[in-house]
């Protein structure tokens, strides 16, 4: 089953490998891990979408607890959350497509950044699958390349996670 | 006064209690070796780096303090990672230093350069590259702390040689701050309670308790709770000097080379009750035939330990002292429950005697030809209560976990988790150094032995009158032994082909060597090493295909033994 976790760790040398080590050193799986600073500049968030069973996430969840440069653990899985990814897609746009793929990309509120004789550059943001089926509409024109960042997610309600 | 970053990292040290040190110097520590020049901490020079780890694991082992290690960078410091893989798989507390190239040649492939920090990350606790000096006090405290709170481990400090030079004003931080390290120290007493509660109840309850229960100092705890409700007791390799070996509610190893009774006492067992032991597939056999009658208690420090491997009915984590403290108060507010409980475990007690009678610990006796078993027996029976007793890892290994009788905790070094072959002899060296008078004697094969024998050197060195007694068989002995019952004895690469003249490569140490292949010298030879005061390698050349039984198959449940050769 597929699990969205956030780290909040400690913004120090070689955290990343640490996180990312743990993950291969131990065969646990990662999907996507997209991680930056928060308000406090010593302190990063990442967000990890893995796959496993109940005892595999149950491993992952204590394993990266255990690690010493992590603040916080929180498993989204099982509760509200808000996911988001954004894409840059550049698809191929030549005279008789031109309209059909503008009128796609409006059609999921994506907007055009650049634009070529040849070709529309697309971002898009929303949750993955929605990206997915953009693609997939877009791919017939000619996707000539995609930069996807992986989802970041937040609880939906007033309470926060903060370190 | 300022001091440079050599200065403060020796006054931290200092500052920490750290007497004794392990290291080798070289070009990037060539400031730290200067300063130790006048410095009160005593260093051990060992003849590897590998060495210097395993020396300063069996100090720590040995002493419940923090071990500390210097090495140079590159080959310096990559040299230390069997140690320190060693360390971190038996949760052994160590601090290492590395030095490391100037920060402005890091990444440049500089000469002796090496990414201790990356190699190193899965096999430490923790670690730090020193990039500020003023980093530098805080890094040191916070690397003693992790090593010795929680579950214990190695922690790197890599300081590069510019930031050593460097200098500023030195104060010593007083407390540790860390938001992601906080171990649990005191364990939930209502969960405690339930764990009681099964333990007044089980009909079959047995004790298998690992190496967290000397870490966490609480072999006496346990000691008491046995006696308390007369539960039977079987170690790890790592807890075989946990509990008494000569008690009568003691079992014994339990797994691969495990003895009968305490194999069928686990897997008959109602109720399991694991102290500071992970589960090793060494200890399990086939998971799903492992005590698969049992509730399963599992009291541990490390949150991660709990359901990785069985699922467990009533986990209690903190620390094991303050665990079983609390427990042993909770049921002694219990008496009259107590006291019924022992009548009716008596019926499980009286089974598992049967089973010792069935198929005690033993061996065919010779008078020809010497048992290695036997030379075990004699060194258990000849040496002092309080003697220390590292090994190499082989088959030499488990026949002293099932022969030797240790007596007191913190009396048995050996690699366990990783299986570190070199590690007894430089491992004695370290507790004899951390306690000089004892008797410290290091159990080895003729394979193992060959892995460390430089610190014969060291030991000659610093006088540390470390016994060796070599079980020389000629063989890797227990790949030999594999080979024989599962790939039709073809000994491909286990046969020792070049006898070693051991006596004379201990004499060319300056040490004495003693060898006997005769089964009515094993006592005098073994008498004749403790009386010398000094460092003796004894020789005994002993049956050649002797196998370690029990066994139990790879891929078996551990009640399926294989009990004869």
């Amino acid at each position: 089953m597929k699990h969205t976790i956030s780290v909040l760790v400690e913004n120090e040398f070689g955290v990343l490998a640490r996180v990312a080590g743990l993950f291969s050193g131990r065969g646990f799986n990662i999907e996507s891990l997209s991680v930056a600073p928060t308000l406090e500049p010593d302190t990063s968030r990442m967000t990890i979408v893995t796959r496993g069973d109940d005892r595999i996430l149950e491993q992952i969840t204590k394993q990266l607890n255990k690690l010493i440069s992590t603040i916080k653990v929180v498993d989204f899985t099982d509760e509200e959350y808000v996911e988001r990814e954004l894409a840059l897609i550049k698809v191929t746009a030549e005279s008789d497509s031109r309209a059909e793929v503008l009128r796609i990309v409006d059609i999921f509120r994506a907007k055009v950044v650049d634009v070529t004789p040849k070709s529309y550059t697309v971002e898009m943001t929303g949750a993955p699958a929605k990206i997915d089926a953009v693609l997939v509409l877009l791919s017939p024109f000619g996707i000539k390349e995609v930069v996807r960042s992986g989802p970041v997610v937040i609880g939906r309600g007033s309470k926060g996670v903060a370190g | 006064m300022k001091l440079t970053g050599s200065q403060i990292l020796l006054e931290s040290l200092r500052l920490e209690g750290v007497e004794t040190v392990f290291g080798y110097p070289g070009g990037a520590v060539i400031n730290i070796y200067d300063d130790l020049y006048d410095s009160p901490i005593n260093h051990i020079l060992t003849r590897h780096e590998q060495a210097a780890v395993h020396a300063a694991d069996g100090y720590a082992r040995t002493t419940g303090e923090v071990g500390v290690v210097i090495a140079t960078s590159g080959p310096g410091a990559t040299n230390t990672v069997t140690g320190i893989a060693t360390a971190y798989m038996d949760s052994i507390p160590l601090v290492i230093i590395t030095g490391q190239v100037p920060t402005a040649l890091i990444g440049n492939d500089a000469f002796q350069e090496a990414d201790i920090c990356g190699i190193t990350r899965p096999c430490t606790k923790h670690n730090f590259l020193v990039q500020d000096l003023s980093d530098l006090p805080r890094m040191i405290k916070e690397a003693f702390y992790i090593a010795r709170t929680g579950r214990p481990g190695p922690v790197l400090i890599d300081l590069p040689k510019d930031i050593q030079v460097a200098s500023m004003k030195f104060s010593y931080p007083e407390t540790v701050k860390m938001r992601g390290y906080k171990p649990t120290a005191q364990g939930d007493v209502r969960q405690i309670g339930k764990a009681a509660q099964m333990m007044l109840k089980a009909k079959r309850p047995v004790l298998y308790v690992g190496g967290g229960a000397s870490l966490a100092n609480a072999d006496p705890e346990l000691l008491r709770l046995a006696e308390l409700l007369q539960i039977p007791v079987t170690t790890t390799l790592m807890a075989m000097a946990a509990f008494p070996g000569d008690h009568p509610l003691a079992l014994g190893m339990l797994g691969m080379h495990g003895t009968y009774f305490a194999n069928m006492s686990v897997t008959e067992c109602d109720l399991l009750v694991a102290i500071g032991a992970r589960f090793d597939d060494r200890v399990t056999g086939r998971i799903d035939a492992f005590a698969k009658k049992a509730k399963i208690i599992q009291f541990d420090i490390d949150p991660s330990s709990i359901h990785k491997i069985v699922r467990v009915d009533q986990p209690v984590v903190g620390d094991l002292k303050w665990v079983l403290t609390s427990l042993l108060a909770q049921l002694e507010e219990q008496s009259q429950d107590v006291a019924r409980q022992i009548e009716n475990t008596i019926d499980w007690r009286k089974e598992i005697a049967g089973w010792k009678a069935k198929h005690p610990m033993g061996y065919q006796a010779s008078d020809s030809v010497i048992k290695p078993q036997y030379v075990i027996e004699k060194l258990s029976e000849l040496s002092a209560e309080d003697a220390i007793v590292t090994t190499e890892v082989g088959q030499h290994q488990m026949w002293t976990a099932q022969f030797f009788r240790f007596r007191q905790p913190r009396t048995f070094l050996t690699s366990g988790g990783l299986g570190t072959m070199g590690y007894g002899l430089p491992a004695a060296l370290g507790a004899q150094v951390a306690f000089p008078g004892r008797q410290v004697i290091d159990i080895s094969g003729d394979g193992s032995f060959q892995m460390n024998s430089q610190e014969l050197a060291t030991l000659v060195q610093y006088r540390l009158p470390v016994k060796i007694a070599i079980l020389n068989n000629n063989y890797l002995g227990m790949v030999r032994q594999w080979q024989q019952l599962f790939f039709d004895k073809r000994y491909s690469q286990t046969v020792m082909e070049l006898p070693i003249d051991f006596v004379k490569l201990a004499e060319a140490y300056g040490a004495t060597g003693l060898s006997t292949d005769r089964v009515d010298e094993v006592e005098a030879v073994i008498q004749k090493a403790f009386a010398i005061d000094g460092p003796v390698l004894m020789e005994f050349k002993v049956c050649r295909e002797e196998n370690v039984i029990p066994m139990v198959p790879a891929g078996k449940g551990i009640h399926e033994m294989v009990l004869a050769s």
